[in-house]
């Protein structure tokens, strides 16, 4: 029924199977949409969050999606500034999942803030000084960014491209990208950063205050960089994945080796600044304030010293070793682990940063803060992924995300 | 020489609470809540998610009988100064909804620009400031016993002790009326000041040598909630026993180490 939107030269499923598919997804979809229209329309009290955890599952849910989301702007800039030709096979899918995380970021925030009618005061009354203010500045800019990055891709449909005007807007785009690309590294170098240096900065919370880089904590760097060493992961995951459930070969290997390779490296240097972070904040700047370094992790039923062996070594070193290695990344099921692992190790890292930095007691009369979400907080945190296998089955369905795919499978 | 410097210095008012005296009656909250319309829950029994801009903590040195000892620690917002001017809630807000007064050193909170970002309330090691779970709602007939001097808050906002600033400006308004150009030490109390039966609370211009503040803060008894994290606070606590000044801060196990709130 559809054909004719498909793409030329490549096989889809039936239109019933599609839609049927489509349709189960988009049941969880309306459930997420529920849960957000009662957390609007009755308040956050909807959620299980409290005085004492005020950030809690939602902002998780934001830094990692930013985090994993990484993969665009960082194999935009190895593709385009670097001049990595051979990821241009993977790029369009790089900028979709990228797209996908940074609508669900903002969506997640609009459901995250108590008054969402007033989210446009932290563009009007604008404090400098907030890491907020700099990240809710970026973060937009960079969405309208990959939303540029995403149109052409959009108008190659293949009864959109027989518009001239959209072909010709389209490969006029394409033309320019490089500039858009650009611009989106450099957005995303500070609001990853801004997004690090929102827990940096928190001098009353000795779990994650770190000292400052000229005006910047130095989780400012650390999140980015770990954004650009994870990110690609995710996206060879949600690649990975496509591929077994398409059962087609959708990228070539060079690109993914290419790609994993470059991961492997960024993750390696990463981790070793900061096994030295932690070590210096663990044996300098905590005892500043009276912690050692089991007080953050000791005496509750959920954060065991496990968390940050966790994500250091199982989800640090262990992708890192072996995705440099020549053999790891050819061995399909350690390469599949170590994506999976990278993509953990982010997430675990970016869980800390916010939800360990609540439950932590920092008067020395208080005890752990505990918290389980609610299913509105649930719900609404799956929403996004409802929404963005949504948008991936479309995009997949009908635009030519995946330049090789009949090459690949011819 | 120093005097006169002391004098020039802008008005910075704080409050030393006297912990031996403190019996830990609660009449404080009760007046904070009554001055500046907090809502309250039918259930207030989750003390996580009610407001209480003026909280009384229990603490003990966990000694067994007859060595026991309770200390109780009421906390409103510390009004930390914080390092270079920003308290630590302060220089978070990305709206400028909250906001250090430079003429009081009193933490303000503009309730009509904060979208409930909770930033702040992530910022905040001393727990001083509340988010509104719910709509304020009063029992019938109460709504016309509220403070007119004071704005009820909305639903999805984050709230705190003002020092009940509204006192201030009308202390000043009264003194201008009279012709003056400032208050006199007393003219301006806080509601929990005045209702403390124990008169542990004193509540002044800690810049200011007339003002009793300015002295008891010196007191080899007096210190700071986390002093060492660089908040600057402007609540300055007293106690005679040794176990309630180590209370105030974190310890490493060399120093003694600090008692659980039970
Ligand atoms: S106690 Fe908390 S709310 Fe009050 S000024 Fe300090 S950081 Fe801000
Ligand atoms: S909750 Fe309100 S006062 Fe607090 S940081 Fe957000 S906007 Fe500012």
């Amino acid at each position: 029924m559809d054909s004719a939107l498909i793409p030329e030269g490549v096989k889809r499923c039936s239109t019933g199977k599609f839609a049927l598919f489509i349709g189960i997804v988009g049941a969880v979809l309306l459930w997420g949409v529920y849960a957000m229209l009662l957390c609007w329309l009755k308040g956050l009290n909807q959620t299980n969050m409290n005085d004492y955890y005020g950030f809690a599952l939602w902002i998780w849910a934001d830094l990692a999606v930013i985090a994993l989301g990484g993969g665009a702007f960082f194999t935009g800039f190895l593709r385009y500034i670097v001049g990595k030709d051979e990821l241009k096979n993977i790029i369009n899918y790089a900028v979709l999942i990228g797209f996908i995380c940074y609508s669900s970021a903002l969506l997640i925030l609009a459901i995250d803030i108590g008054q969402p009618l007033r989210g446009w005061f932290i563009f009007w009354h604008a404090n400098v000084h907030s890491m907020l203010t700099e990240v809710a500045f970026c973060l937009s800019c960079y969405f309208a960014v990959l939303s540029i990055e995403y149109l052409p891709l959009i108008l190659e449909n293949r009864q959109l491209n027989k518009v001239p005007f959209f072909h010709h807007l389209a490969h006029n785009m394409h033309e320019v990208m490089a500039v858009f690309a650009a611009t989106g590294a450099f957005l995303s170098f500070f609001h990853q950063g801004s997004l690090g240096g929102v827990a940096g900065v928190l001098f009353g919370r000795p779990f994650s205050f770190r000292e400052g880089v000229f005006v910047w904590p130095w989780t400012f760097f650390l999140f980015t960089w770990s954004a650009a060493a994870y990110g690609p992961c995710f996206t060879l995951s949600l690649t990975k994945l496509i591929e077994a459930i398409t059962g087609k070969q959708l990228v070539g290997e060079k690109c993914v080796n290419l790609l994993a390779k470059i991961s492997g490296w960024m993750i390696l240097t990463y981790i070793i600044a900061k096994i030295a972070d932690t070590w210096y904040w663990a044996s300098v700047l905590a005892p500043a304030q009276g912690f050692t370094l089991m007080d953050f992790y000791s005496n509750n039923p959920v954060y065991g010293i496990w968390i940050l062996v966790l994500e250091i070594v199982i989800g640090g070193i262990i992708p890192a070793l072996i995705l440099i290695t020549e053999r790891g990344r050819k061995n399909p099921m350690l390469f599949i682990l170590a994506i999976i692992l990278g993509v953990i190790g982010v997430s675990i890292n970016r869980w800390v940063m916010v939800l360990q930095v609540m439950a932590v007691p920092v008067m020395p009369f208080d005890t752990w803060a505990m918290y389980f979400p609610s299913w509105q907080e649930i719900a609404t945190t799956i929403l996004p992924v409802a929404y963005g296998v949504i948008l991936i089955a479309i995009s997949y369905r009908y635009l030519p995300v995946f330049p090789q795919e009949r090459e690949l499978n011819d | 020489m120093k005097k006169a410097q002391e004098q020039n210095k802008p008005k910075k008012y704080g409050m030393v609470i006297d912990l031996d005296k403190c019996t830990g009656c609660g009449a404080c909250m009760v007046a904070c809540m009554a001055e500046n319309n907090v809502p309250f829950k039918k259930d207030e029994s989750n003390k996580k998610d009610s407001i209480t801009w003026m909280r009384v903590y229990k603490l003990t040195n966990d000694e067994k009988y007859p060595d026991a000892d309770i200390c109780y620690l009421p906390r409103p917002c510390q009004h930390c100064e914080g390092q270079h001017g920003h308290s630590p809630c302060v220089s978070v807000c990305p709206a400028t909804a909250t906001d250090y007064s430079e003429e009081t050193g009193i933490v303000s909170q503009i309730y009509t620009r904060c979208f409930g970002c909770r930033y702040c309330m992530a910022a905040c090691p001393y727990h001083a400031r509340y988010f509104n779970w719910w709509d304020p709602v009063w029992p019938e007939g109460m709504e016309k016993m509220l403070n007119p001097d004071v704005s009820p808050r909305m639903r999805g906002i984050v709230e705190k002790c003002s020092f009940c600033f509204h006192r201030y400006q009308s202390a000043m308004d009264k003194a201008h009326y009279e012709g003056r150009r400032d208050i006199e030490e007393g003219e301006y109390q806080t509601a929990c000041t005045q209702a403390c039966p124990a008169g542990a609370i004193t509540f002044g211009d800690l810049n200011n040598p007339a003002h009793k503040v300015h002295e008891l803060k010196k007191h080899p008894d007096a210190f700071r909630l986390l002093e060492r994290l660089g908040t600057n606070p402007k609540i300055y606590y007293m106690s005679n026993r040794e176990w309630v000044r180590k209370a105030g801060d974190n310890h490493l196990m060399a120093e003694k180490p600090a008692k659980k709130q039970h």
